[in-house]
Parts: C-alpha cells; sequence; structure tokens
C-alpha cells in the first residue's frame, strides 16, 4: 500500500525529515512532520501498526468476564479477563457481518452477542451460539469464525500492550530500559490499580507535541507559573529545585528523573500531608527500606519519573502517578486519554492528597494541564505561520544531558525517523 | 449591573428567610445573577456567593456518581483551592485562559427539593440544567450538564455550599479542558 509513496517527493523537498548534525551541536526536525497529512497517514502504517501501544491495566479488569473497550492505534478493541483469568485483546467486530460485539465501555459479561443477527462469543472469543444454525448445513467451520484476537497481546508488570504486527519483538525487548523505571513504579506502590474517573480529553495539535511535552522539564518554569505559585501558597518548599538528569531507554523511550520538591504519598512526608499522616508515611518509607534496600528506596521515595515509553504511553511518577495514552485523529489533532494509577488500599488520606495532587496539576481542570494544552495548540498554530521550516531541539547537545535539555526528545525523534524512513519491512 | 464598590456579599441575590419559605423566582434569580457575575469574569465578586465551607466538584466524564474521596474527578474545589483558581485566573499566566474566553452560562430548568435539617444549617438542595458556551478567538465549545446545588441562608442571603456540576457529554473530547468554571 505505500509502495507509490515517494517520502522524498511529498514529505520534505529539501531533504531529510530529521536533521543531526553532531559536530555542530544541532538537531532539527522538519515541522512538515508535525501538519503534513501524508506524514500522518505513513504514521498510522509504520508506527502505529508496527509498536507495541498501551490497551489498559490489568486492575481494569480484575475478575473473568470483566472488559474495557476503547480504541488503540486508531482501531476499536476490547481487553476480557478470560475464564482462566488471561487477559485476551479483540477486534471489536462481528465475524459474521462487522457489527462492534462489544458496546459498552467496561463492564462484565460471560459472552458477548452481537446484536444485529444475535451471534455470541466467549471471553475466548469461540463462537458459541449462531441463531437457526442448521439454515448453513454442516459445511461451514464455524470454528474458524470465532473473534479475532489482535496479533499480539502482553503484559508486563499489570500494564497490557497490543501490536498489530505479529513480527514485532517480545514486550520486554521492545521496553528496553524502561522496564526498570516501570519496576521501581511498580515496586514502590505495591498492589496497584487504576482507580475510577478518566479524562478524555483532545488537543488539536500533533500527537508529537504531547509526546515532547511529556517529557520536557524546560518548560516548567514559565508555562507552569501560576501551578508552582499554588504549590508554595499551600506550604511546599520548593527552594530545592528539580535537579536531575534525562535519559535514553532504548527504542525510543526515555525519561526525566528528578529530586522531588514536594511531596509524594509513596513515600514523602511534607507539612500538606498533615502531621497525622507523618507516622503512616514514615513506615511506607521504611517498609520500602526493608524490602529494596536504601538506594533503590531513596530513589522511590524523593525522586519523580516523567518517562515516555515510545511511542505514545506516558508515565508520570510524580506527586501522583498518571498512565497518560494519546493517539492522532489527524495531523492536527489527537485524543488524550489519562488515568491514576495508586495503591490499592491506602489509607483515605494519602488517597485524597494523590487525588488532589493530580487534579490540581494533572487534569485537564487543573492548574497546569489547560496551559501545555494550549502551548501545544500555540505551536501547531504557529506551524501554519510560515516562514519557517524547522524547529530546534538541540539543547544540551554538547554537555551530559540534564532534565530540562532535550535529549529525551531527540530520542524519541531519532526513533521515530528510524520508523519513517525504513520504509516497508 | 449589580457590581458596585459595595461589599458585594450582601447585596447579591434575592434577600430571603427560613430556607423553606424560598421559592423558585428566588433561586432562579439568585442562580441567574451567580451565571452573570461568572460571564462578567467578576470572580471575587462570584465567591462570595459561596460559603466559607463551600465544595466546588466537576466528576469526570465516565463516572457521573464520581465520589472525590475516593475516585478521580476533574474539578474538586474547596473554598481554598476555589481562591487558587480565582487568583489563577485573573493571572496573565493562566495562559489557557489569558486573554479570557466570551462565556453565556445559560441555566434552565431549575427545581427545589424539599429542605434538609434546620436553622441555621438547613439546606435548599437545588437542581438545574445548564448549557456554558465558551468563545475563544474562532472556536466555541458548549458544556452541557447538570447542577446539583445545596443552598443555605447566610445574613438573610442565599449563599451556596456546594456546587456540583456533572457533565452530560461522554467526554471532554469536543471541549478540550475544562480551564473555565462552569
Ligand atoms: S453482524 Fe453480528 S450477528 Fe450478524
Ligand atoms: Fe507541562
Amino acid at each position: 500500500m505505500t509502495a507509490t509513496f515517494d517520502p522524498t517527493r511529498q514529505l520534505a523537498p529539501s531533504g531529510p525529515l530529521v536533521d543531526e548534525d553532531r559536530e555542530h551541536h544541532r538537531f532539527r526536525v522538519h515541522r512538515s512532520t508535525m501538519t503534513s497529512p501524508e506524514i500522518h497517514a505513513l504514521e498510522m502504517e509504520r508506527v502505529f501498526a508496527r509498536s507495541w501501544l498501551y490497551v489498559g491495566h490489568e486492575s481494569e479488569i480484575r475478575d473473568p468476564g470483566d472488559y474495557v473497550r476503547r480504541p488503540v492505534g486508531g482501531k476499536q478493541i476490547f481487553m476480557v479477563r478470560n475464564k482462566r483469568g488471561e487477559v485476551r485483546v479483540f477486534h471489536n467486530t462481528c465475524t459474521h457481518r462487522g457489527a462492534m460485539v462489544c458496546r459498552k465501555d467496561q463492564g462484565n459479561a460471560k459472552v458477548f452477542q452481537c446484536f444485529y443477527h444475535a451471534w455470541s462469543f466467549d471471553t475466548d472469543g469461540r463462537l458459541v451460539g449462531v441463531p437457526d444454525r442448521d439454515a448453513y448445513g454442516d459445511g461451514l467451520d464455524f470454528g474458524a469464525l470465532g473473534l479475532r484476537p489482535v496479533a499480539r497481546t502482553e503484559s508486563y508488570r499489570g500494564f497490557v500492550f497490543l501490536s498489530y504486527d505479529p513480527g514485532i519483538v517480545d514486550l520486554v525487548e521492545y521496553l528496553a530500559g524502561a522496564t526498570e523505571y516501570l519496576d521501581l513504579v511498580v515496586d514502590a506502590t505495591g498492589d496497584a490499580e487504576i482507580i475510577r474517573g478518566t479524562n478524555e480529553y483532545a488537543i488539536e495539535a500533533n500527537w508529537k507535541l504531547l509526546a515532547e511535552n511529556s517529557i520536557d522539564g524546560y518548560h516548567a518554569v514559565p508555562t507552569h507559573d501560576t501551578y508552582f505559585k499554588y504549590l508554595v501558597a499551600l506550604g511546599t518548599d520548593l527552594s530545592g529545585g528539580v535537579a536531575g538528569t534525562a535519559k535514553s531507554l532504548g527504542n525510543g523511550h526515555a525519561v526525566l528523573e528528578y529530586s522531588a520538591p514536594w511531596g509524594r504519598p509513596v513515600a514523602k512526608w511534607e507539612p500538606l500531608f498533615g502531621e497525622d499522616s507523618r507516622d503512616e508515611i514514615g513506615r511506607l518509607r521504611a517498609d520500602l527500606v526493608a524490602k529494596h534496600g536504601e538506594e533503590r528506596a531513596r530513589r522511590m521515595c524523593d525522586t519523580n519519573r516523567n518517562m515516555l515509553i515510545y511511542p505514545n504511553l506516558v508515565i508520570n511518577d510524580i506527586m501522583a502517578i498518571t498512565v497518560r495514552t494519546f493517539m492522532p485523529t489527524s495531523a492536527d489533532r489527537m485524543e488524550v486519554t489519562a488515568w491514576e494509577m495508586a495503591p490499592r488500599d491506602e489509607l483515605p488520606q494519602l488517597r485524597q492528597r494523590r487525588l488532589d495532587s493530580f487534579l490540581t496539576f494533572l487534569g485537564p481542570g487543573g492548574f497546569a494541564t489547560p496551559d501545555d494544552i494550549e502551548a501545544l495548540e500555540s505551536c501547531q498554530q504557529g506551524f501554519h505561520s510560515g516562514g519557517l521550516e524547522w524547529n530546534d531541539i538541540s539543547r544540551g547537545m554538547a554537555r551530559e544531558p540534564l532534565a530540562n535539555d532535550e535529549e529525551q526528545m531527540r530520542t524519541f525523534w531519532r526513533q521515530w525517523n528510524e520508523q519513517i524512513t525504513g520504509g516497508a519491512r | 449591573m449589580t457590581v458596585t464598590d459595595e461589599p458585594a456579599a450582601v447585596v447579591v441575590g434575592p434577600a430571603v428567610g427560613d430556607p423553606a419559605a424560598v421559592t423558585r423566582a428566588q433561586v432562579e434569580d439568585f442562580l441567574y445573577a451567580e451565571a452573570e457575575l461568572l460571564d462578567a469574569w467578576d470572580l471575587d465578586t462570584w465567591i462570595t456567593l459561596y460559603t466559607d465551607d463551600c465544595h466546588y466538584v466537576v466528576p469526570c466524564n465516565d463516572t457521573p456518581d464520581g465520589d472525590p474521596s475516593r475516585d478521580l474527578v476533574l474539578i474538586d474545589d474547596n473554598a481554598l483551592r476555589l481562591r487558587s483558581r480565582i487568583e489563577r485566573l485573573g493571572s496573565r499566566k493562566a495562559h489557557r485562559e489569558y486573554p479570557h474566553s466570551t462565556t453565556s452560562h445559560q441555566v434552565t430548568n431549575v427545581r427545589l427539593r424539599p429542605v434538609e435539617g434546620s436553622g441555621p444549617g438547613a439546606e435548599l438542595p437545588v437542581v438545574a440544567e445548564f448549557t456554558v458556551w465558551r468563545f475563544r478567538g474562532e472556536r466555541s465549545t458548549t458544556y452541557v450538564g447538570r447542577y446539583q446545588y445545596r443552598l443555605r441562608v447566610v445574613d438573610g442571603r442565599l449563599r451556596i455550599a456546594s456546587k456540583r456540576a456533572t457533565l452530560a457529554m461522554g467526554s471532554l473530547r469536543q471541549v478540550h479542558d475544562v480551564a473555565i468554571i462552569l
């Protein structure tokens, strides 16, 4: 399908889309990557159809028959726990004539009955009911008419991913250095769950702008001034700053790790949490030290992590834990879905603090995320102002990259460039 | 316009006595006054309509019954955070609302429920439907949903002890965010 596509003709008349000049410490990205419908179409085939994509968290479907339905990589799918407790992910389309067999966003079902002609499928996708089956004689192979599972489904420590590419490497190999950081988040959280309440919003901007923004330490101070003022007004001491590092984790994944000047429900106390939670947080911390040793526990408790798992999953382990994914619907628009992860059976007080942190900073009704949305939309409009062709992403190339440098974005772009220019496999 | 140099807290809304005797027309006048203040971006006067122990909640679209002590919601403000929100929205660094949108808060289908409690703590539950138009640049977006208020009488005036704005839209995808006050 891409055979007739000539990237050099349509994409960037002047040469490559991603242009790295190590000698002059210059890294730039052609703005057509953010605006071109052709590149968007190419991304759907070469990025989203050939990566591991986040589907959901296992805690969302604890019991057999529990399911969630959502689009992933632009396709309608649903994830269900079968009778043996395994996670299955199916294309949400009836094998008879195409209707969606899962018609609610979440629930519990023993069978999925298509309403159109009432074929039914069990939680393993097997076709278990066909009204008036005799009409088909005995030649038709009903065993072959089960729901179609997506090409690959794998889960890492509760995070379920799918790939539409049957030939993709195993998930652990794909995640590369990101596993260390997922382990840190999960080990610190214990029995983690996605809590009720989903943030589903949209940004009129290219999806790669959010990939960049999610790991961009450089914008925090100018963009989020009102949020930091709010924290300070509440008594948080930000004078410690956010010193830290940015790191490439391989395969396009990247992480920022930096000191947390604010409290962390796991497990860094601050006055805002209230005197009565001080002992509890101390106990949580001692537990983590006992289980994981002083050094690893210190990282869990005192540092933040903003991680991008290529191409479109962000896990922020900051004053709350976000799990956020986003998909382009066109070159100029993306749909964002975000959840909050928390330890199950958390003390109500700490849960409250975690919820407060999430919704004041990270939510689309909060004191920071709307400003990120504005920034991204502003970039998108800026791209259409013309006159300039390139974005500059060179910050920190001449030194060991810091958390407010741009090495993490370069990592993303190198991987993106490789996938886009790699052509059909 | 009711917006003057007078201490606004005592002038906004109709004079009322016993909550049980409050009429729908009085409640409507009061809610319209709130809408007018929001549309005028006179948030310093607007906050005076609220009690000191007030609560303003917007649940997530997929969990209209969301409990802010347990579930993720979009907005969960007490008086302190509401004041922070107002301060933020007054700043030119609230980039998403600088310059401010033009809004039109439309309140309809006002229903009064039986008063709960007695004495100064008595609360009048009110349910209403809302449409909030937001215009910014070339874009218009519309929030639709249901308000659930709990009103008290404080010093002879209606005051809002809590306001919950439950959105009817299945998600925020069409409105992008909730950077305004609903
Ligand atoms: S389309 Fe599903 S039963 Fe016919
Ligand atoms: Fe940001």
